[in-house]
C-alpha cells in the first residue's frame, strides 16, 4: 500500500513548505513526522518511507528517529488520545485515581484504544501544568483540575461525538489529525479562541493587584540591590494574608 | 518586611487579548524593540550582563556572559535558539507565559538576536501543548505582518527569520545540546561538551541557547535599564521570576516576585497549605532538586542561598506535599520518570535509572531492607557526577536527598510490610477529614 497520486502530490507540497523553513533540510524531520501521522494517524511504513524520500535518507534513519519520541506512534491512536499524567504530583493529586477509573471504564491500557477507535489512553509524564493538577490532556489539549468523574464524563461525551472544549484551548477539541497538522506547523486558525489564562495563572497578579504591588517604577529604581537584600520588599506593607481576608 | 510580588511578565496576563499584538502593544509591547534597533548590539549584550540576569531555565548561568562567550567572527552563521521545552516536573510557568503573553518571547528573540547578530532564530517548543503553539505560531506571524520580522525590521536594515519548531514528546530535549539534535532532525541524544553551543552549536555554527523566560526578561532590561532590573533579587541573584506553586496549596498557581522571596511569604500569598494539613516536603526548582522540608521554609529562594542549604533553584517549580503524602511513592514516580526519559546514551543514566525503579518499586511495596537503602545511595553515588549529562546527575536528587530527611520513613515501609499512607487522602479531592 502506498499514498494515491493526489495525497502524495498533496504531502510533497507541504513537505516542500515544511523544509523550506530550515537552514538545512534534515531539520524538517520532526515536523514531516507530524505531517504524516496527521495523514495516518500514526507514523505508517508509507510515511516513513515519504519523510525518507523527501530528505534524501534511508527509511531506517527515519524509523530511528520517529521510535524515540513518545508523540510519534507506531499503532493507530484513537480519534481522540486521552493522556492522564500520572507523574508524581499529579499522581499524588489524584492522577492514579483517575487513570486506574478511566482505564477500567474503558477497557483499555497505556498505549491501547477502544474497538470502535473513538478513544486511546496514555500515561503522561508532566505536561506542564502542575498548578491545575491532576492534569488531563486531549489531543493535546489541557484539561485541568480533573476528577474521576469529570474523566468519565469527558470520555462518554467524546464517545457520544458530543463538542468538547478544553479548559484552556479552542472552543472545540479538534482530532487527532488535525491536532498532528497543527503540529507540523500549518496553523488552523484557531488561536484566538479560548481564554489567554486559565484562573491559577493569574492567582499571583490577582495579589499583588489587591495589594497595590508592582515592580519598582523604571524612572524610580533604587540604586542597586548590593547590599544583598531585595529592594522589590516594599515597607509597610499589610501581609498579603491579612489584606486578602480584607478583601474577601 | 514582607517582600512584594512584582509582575512584570504576567503582568497583562488577565487581559483576555494579551496574546494579541493588539493587546500586547497596548501594555507598552514592541517599544524596547524601536530602542533597541537603535542601539549598537555590543550596548545590549553589555546591558544584559550589567543587569546580571541569569538562566532562568534552571541552571542560573548569567545571560549575557553565556551571550559574550560568541566567537567574534565565524565562518557559519550564529543562531539563537529558544528553549521551549518545559518538562521538569513541576515546572509550568514557560507554557502560561506563552499562552498568555507570547509576544514578549517574540519581542525578546528580536531583541537578543539583533544583540547576538544572528539573523535566524528558532523557539523549540514541547509538542504536547497544542494551544501554546497556536499561540507561538499567531504571534510570530503577527509580527512578520508588523515588520518585526524578516527583512529590514523597523527600517533598520536587520533582517531575521524566527521558526516556531514542534517537539514531539522527549523530556531529554530539554538538555540544550540534546535539543540541537532533535531541532537538527537526529534522536536527542546530548552532545559532548566542549565544544560548548557557543562554538559549535546548530549546524555547527556559534549558537546562543536560552530558556523561555530568560529571552522574556529582555525586552523589560532593555526598555528600563539594567540598574532597574537589579534593583530586584539580591546581591548574586537579580530581578525577578516566576514562582510556580503547585501541589497541597490552598491557592495554586504563578506568583511573579524578586528572587529571595521565601516559600513562607508564597504562601502566605497562596493561602498557605491545603485547610488541616501541613507541609512535609517540597521541591525548590523541580524534581532534579533535592527536596526540602519546613525546616527551609525561610529560606531565600535565590541561587545562592537555595545552594548553601543543599538543593537548587532550579526553575522555582514549587512542588508542595503535605503530611498524607508518601516520599517513598513520589520518589519511585520520580524514578520511573527519569527511567523512562532517560536517552540510553552512556550507562550509568541508562542502568541505573532502571535500577532506581525495580528497587523502589519493592521498597514501596514493603519488601525492601534496610540494605537497600545503602545500595540504592551507592548507586547515586555511581550515576551522580558520572552520567554524560545532567539528566542522570538530576535522577539522583530526589532519591539521595529523601533518604537523609525520611529515611524512618522508608524503614517503616519494610517494618509494615507495605505502604503506611493512604493514597486517597492525599487526592485533590480526599484531603477532607478522610
Amino acid at each position: 500500500m502506498s499514498y494515491s497520486v493526489e495525497t502524495r502530490e498533496r504531502l510533497e507540497r507541504d513537505a516542500k513548505e515544511i523544509i523550506a523553513r530550515y537552514p538545512k533540510p534534515r531539520s524538517a524531520l520532526l515536523p514531516l513526522l507530524h505531517l504524516v501521522q496527521s495523514e495516518d494517524g500514526y507514523i505508517s511504513q508509507d510515511g516513513i518511507e515519504f519523510c525518507a524520500e523527501q530528505l534524501g535518507i534511508t527509511p531506517a534513519q527515519v524509523t530511528g528517529v520517529a521510535t524515540f519520541y513518545t508523540m510519534y506512534k507506531r499503532e493507530p491512536v484513537g480519534e481522540y488520545h486521552v493522556g492522564v499524567c500520572t507523574n508524581t504530583l499529579c499522581a499524588v493529586m489524584g492522577g492514579d485515581q483517575i487513570w486506574e477509573e478511566l482505564s477500567e471504564h474503558l477497557g483499555v491500557g497505556h498505549d491501547e484504544a477502544t474497538p470502535d477507535g473513538k478513544i486511546s489512553l496514555e500515561r503522561l509524564e508532566c505536561n506542564a501544568a502542575c498548578d491545575f493538577a491532576p492534569v488531563m490532556m486531549v489531543n493535546w489539549e489541557f484539561f485541568d483540575n480533573m476528577t474521576p468523574e469529570k474523566a468519565r464524563q469527558l470520555v462518554d461525551d467524546l464517545r457520544a461525538g458530543k463538542q468538547v472544549a478544553p479548559t484552556r484551548g479552542p472552543n472545540r477539541l479538534c482530532t487527532w489529525k488535525e491536532a498532528s497538522r497543527v503540529l507540523a506547523g500549518f496553523p488552523d486558525g484557531r488561536a484566538h479562541e479560548g481564554v489567554q489564562a486559565g484562573p491559577e495563572s493569574l492567582r499571583g497578579l490577582e495579589v499583588a493587584k489587591r495589594n497595590g504591588w508592582t515592580a519598582p517604577p523604571a524612572d524610580q529604581a533604587p540604586d542597586g540591590g548590593a547590599d544583598g537584600s531585595a529592594d522589590g520588599r516594599g515597607d509597610g506593607q499589610a501581609e498579603p494574608g491579612s489584606q486578602e481576608g480584607r478583601n474577601k | 518586611m514582607t517582600t512584594t510580588l512584582t509582575p512584570v511578565l504576567t503582568r497583562n496576563w488577565d487581559q483576555p487579548d494579551s496574546f494579541t499584538r493588539e493587546g500586547y502593544e497596548r501594555a507598552g509591547g514592541y517599544r524596547a524593540l524601536r530602542k533597541a534597533l537603535a542601539m549598537d548590539p555590543d550596548a545590549i549584550v553589555q546591558a544584559v550582563k550589567d543587569s546580571g540576569l541569569r538562566g532562568r531555565g534552571g541552571a542560573g548561568f548569567p545571560t549575557g556572559m553565556k551571550w559574550g562567550f560568541l566567537p567574534p567572527s565565524s565562518p557559519n552563521p550564529r543562531y539563537l535558539v529558544v528553549n521551549a521545552d518545559e518538562s521538569e516536573p513541576g515546572t509550568c510557568k514557560d507554557i502560561p507565559l506563552m499562552m498568555a503573553n507570547p509576544h514578549v518571547l517574540v519581542e525578546g528573540v528580536i531583541i537578543s538576536s539583533y544583540a547576538i547578530r544572528s539573523n535566524h532564530a528558532f523557539i523549540y517548543v514541547r509538542g504536547e501543548v497544542l494551544h501554546v503553539i497556536r499561540r507561538l505560531q499567531q504571534a510570530v506571524a503577527e509580527a512578520y505582518e508588523a515588520g518585526y520580522l524578516g527583512k529590514d525590521i523597523l527600517g533598520s536594515g536587520y533582517d531575521l527569520e524566527l521558526v516556531v519548531h514542534t517537539g514531539a514528546g522527549a523530556y531529554i530535549c530539554g538538555e540544550e545540546t540534546a535539543l540541537l539534535d532533535s531541532l537538527e532532525g537526529y534522536r536527542g541524544q546530548p552532545r559532548l561538551k566542549p565544544p560548548f553551543p557557543a562554538v559549535a552549536g546548530l549546524y555547527g555554527g556559534p549558537t546562543v541557547i536560552n530558556n523561555v523566560e530568560s529571552i522574556s526578561s529582555v525586552p523589560s532590561i532593555v526598555a528600563n535599564g539594567p540598574d532597574w532590573f537589579a534593583s530586584m533579587g539580591t546581591e548574586k541573584s537579580k530581578g525577578f521570576g516566576i514562582f510556580s506553586l503547585s501541589g497541597h496549596v490552598t491557592r495554586p498557581g504563578q506568583y511573579e516576585a524578586p528572587l529571595g522571596v521565601t516559600l513562607r511569604e508564597l504562601l502566605d500569598m497562596a493561602g498557605g497549605i491545603r485547610a488541616g494539613h501541613r507541609l512535609k516536603f517540597w521541591t525548590p526548582g523541580g524534581s532534579s532538586t533535592p527536596i526540602f522540608t519546613e525546616e527551609h521554609l525561610d529560606v531565600p529562594l535565590d541561587f545562592e542561598s537555595v545552594g548553601a542549604a543543599g538543593s537548587m533553584l532550579g526553575t522555582r517549580a514549587l512542588q508542595i506535599f503535605d503530611e498524607t503524602t508518601c516520599v517513598v511513592r513520589a520518589v519511585l514516580r520520580w524514578s520511573e520518570f527519569y527511567a523512562h526519559e532517560s536517552c540510553g546514551k552512556c550507562t550509568p543514566c541508562r542502568e541505573g535509572t532502571y535500577w532506581y525503579k525495580q528497587m523502589l518499586k519493592r521498597l514501596e511495596a514493603g519488601q525492601g531492607t534496610e540494605e537497600d537503602l545503602e545500595t540504592l545511595l551507592d548507586l547515586s553515588d555511581n550515576i551522580l557526577g558520572r552520567a554524560f549529562c545532567a539528566l542522570g546527575d538530576g535522577a539522583t536528587s530526589p532519591v539521595t536527598s529523601s533518604i537523609k530527611r525520611f529515611r524512618d520513613e522508608y524503614v517503616q515501609h519494610f517494618e509494615q510490610g507495605g505502604c503506611p499512607f493512604d493514597p486517597a487522602a492525599s487526592t485533590l479531592w480526599g484531603g477532607d477529614g478522610k
